[in-house]
């Protein structure tokens, strides 16, 4: 067991080392430095507080897509419906917003209620894949899919039809709230104490869920082998559902922090993509909870450092979502060949 | 078996290492990232009084690709400009939009700039209005100039006094109506389309000023003011995002296959060309007009009409030179077209090239159009309805800067949507 983990680690550093060398190689053959490229991206990211609390940013919804993601991946499900959550998630907290207004409630109430808001937003939009999947027949995989085009329709539509700016439709989003609705921020940064502090209590309950708990234990038996979970007599199909419910509360609660501590408005783009980096995140972490934190800690740092790629080095900051890319299919490839090895160590 | 493997291991970590000979990766670049003292680096820093030789550094953030052969093209060629001419260093940083930069603010990444040196930062889209304001705000020792917005405008309906701020957008008013006015001459079938990108105030004064030089122009020919048709479509942004915009391409091709043998670019890379060029080839003669960017009819020489370019350089210049010697003013420029010298590369501020599709004896009418309009010819005078049949200039009323500035809907007789459903 012991040197079974010790050789993940190991094979898990070998795919990091080989993702670094192919995005090297890409590097030289168009004649950039890959030592200054990979040094910008790290001062890009850790070399002052301002920037690592841009990190922190993009870590608070990438962790609580993550820890939702566990979730689903436990009960061995593929919710690529993930980005739409956070995306209603985003739209319903600012409906919430939007009705309070012109109201006299104290901000931190209007601000709770945008959140549990958001949750629900989410949840329900989850609901739709878990129903689409449980009722209808229709793969997770394409219902979520589907779903995502909605989501972003409808935030288009908000945007540009009833929620519009007087006279004007922008791109740039619904008008600002108020400063009292937003989380507060610590001073001079962008980061909201309270949004890091609610992702991280996100990943600590549902390690224990899925660790320490009966209800984690039954999630898992559906996840490894439906028919034999339902003949052991736990309720499989209600499974499915209640790990929709919770990852869709999760990622609703992502597109709630985009609003409330962030944006603080509708964009047209406020998931931002973590949907789809935090599927990435979950598959590299081999849907471990207790490698989430570094791993999207070092997914949202590669997102933020490499914006110092065009501006210093005039190369393009794509070149950190191709690191993420290979990372994953390395790491997978990895596994695939650690198994292998496994195997043949046992037999011979 | 495990040999065979574990030689196969060694290789590709031998690959690895191969690779980054140049570097070692991440890892071992701790220690030389850090020994970077983070304080250097804080935006107060650019406070600091550079010795005189340094030279003057300005940043810009670009909506677009800096190459995207329109409107961020024209200004990342501005700051070549104002480069060249000032000696001073440009960094920018291009795509900044919702869909290129995620998880990222305009603000956000003109602090990135000010990391860098820049003192100051020019954002160049209106979609980034709000992120300007938020950022002059925050940065009051950071000079920033807000291409195309009104916020310091003092007679515009958003003024705000950011001493800070600066407004710069050149009268293209003019353009669009000689743009017009182009099309309106070389069509056949008197059906014009704009591609238009959202809508807002500049857009809907845009294409107005492009509709009306198009009347005048029909009117003047001799041709039936009724049989002119109209038409724009919005795609929903300043440029195609697929996903979330209507595909430009496909609504110049809706156009050109339904009567409309001129589109008019409205939005930042005119993609109308290529499209017209393979309708032409297929045997339908059509035109385009492009726009933004002084060399837009490259693409496809042989169907454009013209382009209606920014020269944004001399107010760049003025407005840096400004900030760098200490004599800035929070100001709202906007400025027209030198008559004198249209596309006086150092003194005009729009400009209008001719493209080969137009035949010689419409330029001569174009060329006696822009006399006109030289000589005071001003279309922006009534009567005009708008769109939905509101007086809008009474007879002889000469439009105000703040009536055209925010037309409220498109005129009428034009057909598309005045404002988003």
């Amino acid at each position: 067991m012991l040197k079974s983990r010790f050789s993940g680690l190991l094979f898990q550093l070998i795919a990091l080392a080989l993702s670094f060398g192919v995005v090297s190689l890409i590097l030289i053959s168009i004649d950039a430095s890959p030592s200054e490229a990979f040094r910008n991206m790290f001062k890009g990211s850790f070399g002052e507080m301002r920037k690592f609390a841009e990190v922190l940013v993009a870590f608070v919804p990438l962790l609580l897509v993550t820890a939702g993601l566990l979730v689903t991946f436990s009960a061995g499900l593929w919710n690529i419906g993930v980005e739409g959550q956070v995306v209603l998630g985003a739209i319903a907290t600012t409906w919430v917003y939007r009705y309070f207004l012109e109201s006299d409630l104290p901000p931190a109430l209007i601000i709770t209620l945008a959140i549990l808001g958001g949750m629900i937003g989410g949840a329900i939009w989850a609901a739709f894949t878990g129903i689409l999947k449980v009722f209808g027949g229709v793969n997770e995989i394409f219902g979520g899919l589907g779903l995502n085009f909605v989501a972003t329709a409808l935030t288009i539509y908000l945007i540009f039809g009833p929620w519009k700016r007087p006279g004007v439709a922008s791109m740039s989003g619904t008008i600002p709230f108020p400063d009292e609705f937003s989380l507060p921020l610590i001073e001079n940064l962008r980061i909201s104490p309270w949004a890091l502090g609610i992702a991280l209590i996100a990943i600590i309950i549902v390690f224990f869920l899925l660790q320490g708990t009966y209800f984690g234990l039954k999630l898992k038996a559906v996840g490894k082998n439906f028919r034999a979970a339902y003949l052991l007599g736990i309720p499989t199909w209600q499974y499915s559902m209640y790990s929709f419910l919770i990852c869709g509360a999760l990622a609703g609660l992502a597109g709630a922090m985009q609003v409330a501590a962030v944006y603080h408005r509708l964009i047209p783009s406020i998931s931002s993509g973590y949907g789809y980096l935090g599927l990435m995140v979950a598959m590299l972490i081999n849907y471990q909870a207790i490698w989430a934190i570094p791993v999207a800690l070092f997914f949202a740092a590669l997102n933020i450092g490499s914006i110092q790629l065009p501006i210093v080095m005039k190369l393009d900051s794509s070149l950190s979502g191709v690191l993420q890319g290979v990372l994953v299919l390395f790491a997978l490839l990895v596994e695939g060949a650690r198994q292998k090895f496994i195997k043949k160590g046992q037999n011979t | 078996m495990r040999k065979n493997f574990a030689r196969l291991v060694s290789l590709l970590f031998v690959f690895v290492f191969a690779l980054s000979a140049c570097g070692t990766p991440a890892t071992t670049e701790v220690p030389a990232a850090t020994d970077a003292p983070a304080a250097t680096e804080a935006p107060v820093a650019t406070e600091a009084a550079p010795t005189e030789a340094e030279p003057f550094v300005f940043g810009m953030l670009l909506v677009g690709p800096y190459n995207d052969g329109g409107w961020s093209q024209a200004h990342y060629e501005a700051g070549l400009y104002v480069e060249e001419k000032l000696g001073a260093k440009m960094i920018y940083l291009d795509k900044v939009n919702p869909a290129d930069r995620p998880g990222t603010t305009p603000d956000q990444l003109a602090e990135e700039l000010v990391a860098q040196g820049a003192k100051l930062v020019i954002f160049n889209s209106d979609d980034m209005k709000d992120a300007s304001t938020t950022f002059a705000k925050a940065n009051p020792d950071v000079y920033v100039i807000m291409a195309s917005g009104d916020q310091v405008w003092s007679d515009g309906k958003a003024y705000e006094e950011i001493s800070n701020l600066m407004n710069i957008m050149g009268r293209m008013e003019y353009g669009k109506m000689i743009a017009g006015c182009a099309a309106a001459l070389s069509s056949t079938t008197g059906k014009i389309g704009y591609l238009g990108p959202l809508i807002n105030d500049e857009t809907r004064r845009l294409t107005a000023s492009a509709y009306l030089g198009a009347k005048h122009c029909w009117e003047q020919a001799g041709n039936d003011p009724a049989s002119l048709e109209f038409k724009v479509t919005w795609i929903g942004f300043w440029f195609h995002i697929p996903g979330f915009t209507t595909d430009p391409v496909d609504v110049s091709k809706d156009f050109y296959t339904t009567g409309y043998d001129v589109v008019i670019s409205g939005i930042d890379n005119s993609v109308n060309l290529p499209e017209a060029k393979k309708i032409t080839d297929e045997g339908t003669p059509v035109f385009a007009v492009a726009y933004d960017y002084i060399n837009a009819c490259d693409v496809a020489p042989d169907v454009c009409l013209g382009v209606p370019f920014f020269n944004w350089g001399p107010d760049y210049l003025k407005a840096i030179q400004s900030a760098a010697d200490g004599s800035w003013q929070s100001q709202f420029l906007w400025n027209g077209p030198d008559w004198s010298d249209l596309n006086n590369h150092d003194t005009s501020a729009i400009g209008f090239v001719k493209g080969n599709a137009l035949s010689a004896e419409d330029s001569a009418t174009l060329d006696a159009f822009i006399a006109d309009l030289a000589g005071g010819l001003n279309l922006w005078t009534g009567p005009i309805n708008l769109q939905d049949g509101t007086p809008y200039l009474a007879d002889g009323e000469v439009a105000s800067d703040q009536q055209v500035w925010y037309l409220p809907q498109l005129l009428e007789g034009m057909q598309g949507l005045s404002a988003s459903e």
